[in-house]
């Protein structure tokens, strides 16, 4: 039974850098993940990392922005603690070897993002997250000695002690079919977001709330489920992203009148609003009938105004995209886009050192809500997030490790699980069962519907009723495959659960939250209201039943909440 | 614009599946689905995953070839599937059924999945892939040209798709070969200006016999490619740093056989073979190189006798380069600089911006050893021509 100090559950950028900040306090690390580290979802990010470098910023300016772009849902602690670190760990990363674009004096160049004040974000191409992801996984290499890799490896479980901590995972090896029980005295969970809720997103097919699932599961709560961040662009043809770095460039939207919108709905920003303001505003004009495309559903996204040598130059991926998935040079025309699901801006809640309320159990990245997006994340900010907290939650749990002895889980929970997988392999397609990939595909589309930039309450109960109705399905739907190697498809169904349990939590806050606020707009109560919701909303589980909610208050530190204007 | 979309059409996939627990050989199946014709190769696999066979094995995550997972070959050319159009592949393909395997020179492990530890990521570590910096570091950034990061971005580009592995002749015949994949990511700290230890790098492979003298241009990797990294432009880099710029004269002889191979090109315009065998080994008066002559008899008996080389022209063709590849070696050798054309430094500026299709490709290792200009289809998606 392997046995180590650190456990980390995934491995983007989170769990990578928590990795690396764990061994280097000395102490015994292991990183497991179902997919190979590269093959992260962190790979995906594009247009870069927020901090304030210039000589002529300050961290609170970033802060500030970031509290304002979180409609003050956001924990302003947290927030400075992440803004005043950024500076640092954006060298660190220079340093060991991230290609960071230059300006002609040979500093890192900084670039235009939404909803911030200055240009702040250091960027390569428009492959920020795969540059760093991959020069973490060098350092991965490099400590090869002290940090034990468990590539391709899918967690099933965590191991709760009778004192109610966290003492391990149980994983199976993907290759073998192998469950295995993993002793850890502190787990972090680093595994993602749960974008594979929605139909269409921009999320990678591994981003399937395993993480978030398995902590709500051993009684952590999950915090602002609700806030479901939709991104301005995403292509129309496929819901593929396409990089806010494009508008930090200068690009422009257009609607089918050929008006630059965004002059009614953010004058002094324009293009470069925060994102729910820049949703909200592409998805009004479609609503009103000013969209484009063969079913007006689509905004134009005009780059031909930015030079062609700096797209080739620093969008490049785009121009791919563009020209390998709608046919279109973005050099020479504009191409459509519209708004698309992307980031949660909630999840397990933690504090500023990544801890959950489960001893034992860290988080860190798109599954934690520390929380420093609240109602709304700032482009550029969510690199940022995983790496400050990725490398917190690593020094901690190290630190406390040190403190205690190996805990010595029994193989109970493994047994279970084992159970639990053959259960689902021996099931057949009798009547009234669905398959897997069906539930999802109806899940995606309901939450795609009723839990989108708009959202009212006959909507959210209509998508309620749906999500307890596919939970139900979900516990006899059948698979096809018997096999034990690479058995992808009974991952698929244990998938599907930690997904209905995500959409479930979505959807019991969303209906919670009677007010607009960030990325949650209802509109049957258009304004914020501060009186009654400025405050967190966690959903815990609670047994079979809908998840109990309760509230947890918004730490302040130095800005007040006022009105929003960009 | 993309407006008119095509409908959804049928097509048939032939998938190559291998089940390692049934103890039978792998098989064709096949499956018909249904999608427009832009969509992916991989949209159609899991369209079949999801609606016929839910344990067709492939790795698969973004779908938008940045994660690097679904590498496979189709039609048999290596590529991503989910950046090769249904529609390009079935023009591709033989018998209009679009055809789906796993990558070569790497073990089978299910279906479509491969083991890339026991090939790809062995390749990797063997190049001390992490940069060793000088020591101390400062405070802030490293100060370094702009240009110079920009230029290894062009490796940093790589995704770990494996797409290039999978058809290396080179690795096909010599397994050990560090591999383009791996040798690209070499160039990544070789042309990092922060790395601090460029010449041991460079040194040590060019000394390793499965090292960069292992390649034999044959230009496979970069049409593999589907994120325009051009393996083998990057290691031509490589090879011209260890030679023109750190003069590393390794114990395979590859630095002098490049040379002989410019020498040759400056005095015949055309290769003679006859002549580069001698020059590897520094002229033909020189005694290694009589050894070596002698050694290759059964090869140069074997090419006479199948008519690939005849007396005549090995021995008697005229030692004048014509006048062309002589301006050529004038215009290459006239720069100041040496180009260093890749993905992101582009051939073109501002002025020209009604040019015809750009050339986002890479035209890297131009320049002194006369490697440039590989056009470089690395940049076209499909991976399927």
């Amino acid at each position: 039974m392997p046995s180590h100090d650190v456990l980390i559950i995934g491995a983007g950028l989170a769990g990578q850098r928590a990795a690396v900040a764990a061994a280097d306090a000395g102490v015994s690390v292991a990183i497991l993940s179902k997919v190979h580290p590269v093959r992260s979802h962190s790979v995906a990010a594009a247009g870069g990392i927020n901090a304030a470098i210039s000589v002529t910023d300050d961290w609170r300016s970033h802060a500030y922005d970031t509290v304002k772009g979180s409609d003050f849902l956001g924990d302003q602690d947290a927030i400075e603690v992440m803004c005043s670190e950024a500076p640092k760990e954006v060298m660190h990363l220079e340093h060991i070897g991230v290609t960071f674009h230059r300006n002609d004096s040979g500093e890192l160049d900084l670039r235009a993002f939404g909803g911030a004040s200055v240009k702040r974000t250091a960027y390569v191409a428009d492959i920020t997250g795969q540059a760093i992801l991959h020069v973490l996984y060098e350092q991965l290499m490099k400590y090869h000695e002290t940090v034990d890799r468990y590539e391709e490896w899918f967690t099933t479980s965590l191991i709760i002690d009778e004192d109610g901590g966290c003492v391990g995972c149980v994983a199976r090896d993907i290759r073998t079919g192998a469950i295995e029980t993993f002793t850890a005295k502190n787990v972090i969970l680093a595994s993602g977001g749960a974008g594979q809720c929605y139909k269409p997103t921009t999320n990678a097919l591994i981003c399937t709330a395993d993480g978030i699932a398995q902590a709500y599961h051993v009684g952590a709560p999950l915090m602002d489920m609700e806030m479901i961040q939709y991104h301005p662009t995403t292509l129309l043809e496929n819901g593929f992203l396409i990089t806010e770095g494009a508008r930090g460039e200068g690009a422009h939207l257009l609607n089918a009148d050929g008006d630059r919108f965004m002059e009614k709905y953010a004058p002094n920003k324009m293009e470069l609003a925060s994102r729910d303001v820049v949703s909200r505003a592409e998805q009004t004009e479609i609503n009103e009938g000013r969209g484009v495309g063969e079913d007006g559903s689509g905004i134009y996204l005009d780059i031909t105004v930015v030079p062609r040598k700096r797209v080739h130059e620093a969008l490049r991926e785009i121009v791919n995209i563009g020209k390998d998935f709608a046919g279109v040079d973005i050099t020479k025309e504009p191409i459509l886009i519209r708004p698309g699901q992307h980031y949660i801006m909630g999840g397990v809640k933690t504090d500023i050192n990544g801890a959950t309320p489960v001893d034992g159990l860290y988080a860190a990245g798109e599954v934690a809500c520390v929380s420093v997006h609240g109602g709304n994340r700032l482009g550029a900010n969510s690199l940022l997030d995983t790496l400050i907290f990725g490398r917190r939650s690593g020094e901690h749990a190290a630190q406390r490790a040190k403190g205690m002895s190996m805990p010595t889980p029994t193989d109970e929970q493994a047994r279970r699980d084992r159970a639990q997988i053959a259960e689902i392999i021996a099931r057949d397609g009798g009547s009234g069962r669905r398959r897997v990939s069906e539930i999802k595909d109806e899940l995606g589309t309901v939450m795609n519907r009723y839990v989108a930039v708009y959202r009212d309450e006959a909507g959210l109960q209509e998508a309620h009723g749906i999500v307890t109705r596919l939970k139900e399905e979900a516990l006899s739907a059948y698979i096809d495959d018997r096999g034990t190697v690479f058995n992808q498809d009974v991952l698929g169904a244990i998938e599907l659960g930690y997904l209905l349990d995500a959409a479930e939590c979505t959807v019991v806050a969303a209906i919670e939250r009677k007010e607009s606020r960030g990325a949650q707009f209802r509109t049957d109560f258009p304004e914020r209201n501060d009186d009654e919701y400025m405050r967190h909303i966690n959903t815990t589980k609670n047994g079979g039943d809908a998840p109990s909610v309760s509230y947890s208050p918004v730490t302040i530190t130095q800005w007040q909440p006022e009105e929003r204007k960009y | 614009m993309a407006e008119t979309r095509k409908p959804a059409q049928d097509f048939t996939l032939r998938i190559r599946r291998y089940d390692p627990e049934s103890g039978e050989a792998p098989y064709w199946d096949e499956h018909t689905i249904n999608l427009e014709p832009h969509r992916s190769v991989l949209e159609g696999i899991l369209q079949a995953r999801g609606r016929f066979d839910g344990s067709i094995g492939i790795r698969c995550s973004c779908k938008a070839a940045i994660c690097g997972s679904c590498g496979v070959r189709v039609n048999g050319q290596p590529g991503l599937a989910c950046h090769t159009h249904l529609d390009a592949a079935l023009k591709a393909s033989r018998d209009g059924v679009i055809e789906i395997e796993p990558m070569g020179n790497m073990p089978i492990i299910k279906d479509l999945i491969v083991d890339m530890d026991a090939v790809h990521w062995k390749k990797i570590a063997r190049v001390t892939p992490w940069l060793l910096s000088q020591d101390p570091l400062p405070e802030r950034e490293h100060i370094v040209p702009r240009e110079a990061m920009v230029d290894v971005t062009q490796s940093m580009a790589c995704i770990q798709c494996g797409a290039c592995v999978s058809d290396c002749l080179s690795m096909e015949v010599d397994p050990l070969f560090i591999g383009p994949a791996a040798l690209a990511k070499a160039y990544r700290f070789v042309g990092d200006p922060r790395d601090s230890q460029q010449f041991e790098r460079l040194k040590d492979l060019a000394e390793d016999p499965h090292g960069m003298y292992d390649c034999t241009h044959c230009f496979k990797c970069i049409e593999a490619c589907p994120k325009g990294v051009a393996p083998m432009n990057q290691i031509m880099r490589l090879r011209r740093r260890a030679g023109s710029d750190h003069q590393i004269k390794d114990r395979n002889n590859g630095f002098n056989h490049e040379h002989a191979f410019v020498k040759n090109i400056r005095r015949n315009g055309l290769l003679h073979e006859n002549d580069l065998l001698a020059d590897s080994f520094g002229g033909k008066a020189n005694p290694k190189s009589a050894a070596f002559l002698a050694r290759s008899l059964p090869v140069i008996t074997r090419a006479l006798l199948r008519r690939k080389a005849t007396l005549k022209v090995a021995l008697g063709h005229p030692h004048k380069a014509p006048a062309d590849v002589k301006r050529i070696f004038e215009t290459v050798e006239g720069r100041d600089q040496r180009n260093e054309l890749n993905l992101y430094i582009e051939g073109y500026d501002e002025d020209d911006s009604g040019a015809a299709e750009p050339n986002v490709a890479a035209v890297a290792g131009g320049g002194q050893d006369g490697q440039s200009m590989a056009s470089a289809p690395g940049a076209s998606p499909k991976g399927t021509v």
